[in-house]
């Protein structure tokens, strides 16, 4: 049975250790924001020893480019982006503490793998309801790489944002498991294939 | 020759291209209410709510649909009877979408593919210009999103694999998908012409109005069973399990080499926006 949990970073092993698949997070407190651009950068700078603009230890990362807030506004719309293009970099990221991640779609097996060594969890937002999330953001600034615009890293105050755990750190995936319970073998007869 | 000005198409390009990032169509509207109804899975029916009630704040705060505002595909179809004045033709597209990406506060998100430098104001844009009969200039733009164009794909099938090869093809490029392309999704299929025309017939595709029927029967009757076959996948909204990963496929075909079957994919995610503008 799936349960509602409140989430507020910073977090510790048991706060990701109680989440399962399907279960329903309300993240609230400070996070971070990282996509394609932003990880590169922190991922060279790890590799020149240097030092990173953010701590990640015990934080949630969310995978989101806003668009630019109008005067007065937080921010624009700001909904999740496609999380396996940070596949490459999530396991020096989870290396570095993180515990959390938003975004929307699949994981490799590897991140679903170092989920569970580094004990962490994937949560996936809604993609395209980036109108109803910025609603949960009460505060946003650019920490790190202004010059990467929407893809600077940002820190954001955030209240009750909702999410659903998709990967927890039993290495389980909701998207295999809801997809299976919904699938029916189809009447054309079509026989899986690998994309050629 | 009825003139019209640079202007005025920069105008409706800018019109145009704010509106569709503010303001889903009401096609689109009732397909998403349809499913809150038809979905049998709750997480997908609670899907289905959170996109309708952000269409609706979208459209009342004037918070852009999706934060990725898209690159912006531009169909033009041209009057032959039409002469432009006052400037350049693809320079007045592009200032439109410059105009518009700005003062609408829509999300820049065009890079060099190589270095992945922002270009600043969200062109180059994607035209596709047609020359037609009349005296008339139809503009159409289509915000197309990342996440989902990543998803689509080209097939060039042997002839022998037939109308089994392309319903192969189209529920592959969707089940590989899952949840990555923010399902529930349009499908836009392109078959026949070259390997270009067919991912130009299927991006057209996505503007038809959803839910209308083809009204070519054969490619009605395809359509049909393409949509029961990605639905039978059970991705669902979100990918989080459900009947309904499309809302609607839709086909547009034309002839092909006798050597050749092209097949494309375009993957199209709920946010299907465009808007259009008649001069």
């Amino acid at each position: 049975m799936s349960k509602t949990v409140q989430l507020t970073p910073p977090l510790t092993d048991k706060d990701v250790e109680i989440l399962e698949i399907g279960d329903r997070v309300l993240v609230s407190g400070v996070i971070y924001t990282a996509r394609d651009a932003a990880h590169k950068r922190l991922v060279d700078l790890l590799a020149a020893g240097q030092e990173l603009p953010v701590d990640f230890k015990g934080q949630i990362l969310y995978y989101v480019g806003p668009s630019p807030a109008r005067p007065g506004r937080v921010i624009g719309a700001a909904g999740p982006t496609t999380s396996y293009r940070m596949d490459s970099y999530t396991p020096t990221m989870l290396q570095l503490g993180l515990k959390a991640m938003i975004g929307k779609g699949k994981r490799s097996p590897e991140v679903i793998t170092a989920l569970q060594q580094y004990k962490a969890v994937y949560l996936g937002a809604t993609g395209g309801a980036g109108a109803l999330i910025s609603q949960c953001i009460k505060k946003a600034e650019v920490v790190a790489f202004p010059e990467l615009g929407p893809e600077a890293v940002h820190r954001l105050e955030v209240e009750n944002l909702p999410a659903i755990v998709i990967n927890d750190c039993q290495g389980r995936d909701l998207y295999e498991v809801g997809t299976r319970m919904y699938r029916r073998s189809s009447e054309t007869g079509v026989e899986p294939a690998a994309c050629r | 020759m009825r003139q019209i000005e640079t202007g005025e198409i920069t105008r409706a390009v800018k019109e145009a291209a704010i509106a569709a990032n503010y303001d889903l169509g009401e096609d689109l509207l009732a397909a998403l209410q349809r499913g809150e109804q038809e979905e049998e899975s709750p997480s997908g029916r609670e899907i289905f709510r959170q996109l309708l009630e952000n269409a609706s704040i979208a459209g009342q705060e004037r918070v852009p649909l999706c934060q990725d505002c898209g690159l912006a595909v531009v169909f033009v179809e041209l009057g032959q009877e039409v002469h432009i004045v006052g400037g350049d033709f693809q320079e007045a597209i592009q200032e439109g979408v410059r105009q518009g990406y700005g003062e609408g506060f829509l999300r820049k998100s065009l890079c060099h593919p190589l270095t992945r430098a922002n270009t600043g104001d969200n062109t180059p844009a994607v035209i596709h210009t047609e020359i037609v009969p009349g005296d008339r200039l139809k503009i159409t733009v289509v915000p197309k999103g990342g996440g989902s164009e990543n998803m689509s794909r080209v097939f060039m099938l042997k002839p022998a694999e037939g109308r089994a090869g392309i319903i192969d093809r189209v529920v592959t490029t969707v089940r590989e998908a899952g949840p990555n392309p923010c399902p529930p999704i349009i499908v836009g299929v392109g078959i026949g012409g070259t390997f270009e025309r067919a991912a130009l017939l299927a991006k057209k595709a996505l503007l038809r109005e959803v839910g209308s029927p083809n009204p070519d029967p054969e490619l009605a009757a395809l359509e049909q069973e393409l949509l029961q076959a990605v639905n039978d996948l059970g991705i669902g909204p979100q990918g989080l399990g459900g009947r309904i990963t499309a809302m609607a496929v839709h086909v547009v075909m034309q002839p092909s080499h006798i050597a050749s079957l092209p097949v494309a994919v375009n993957i199209q995610c709920h946010a299907s926006r465009h808007k259009e503008a008649v001069l």
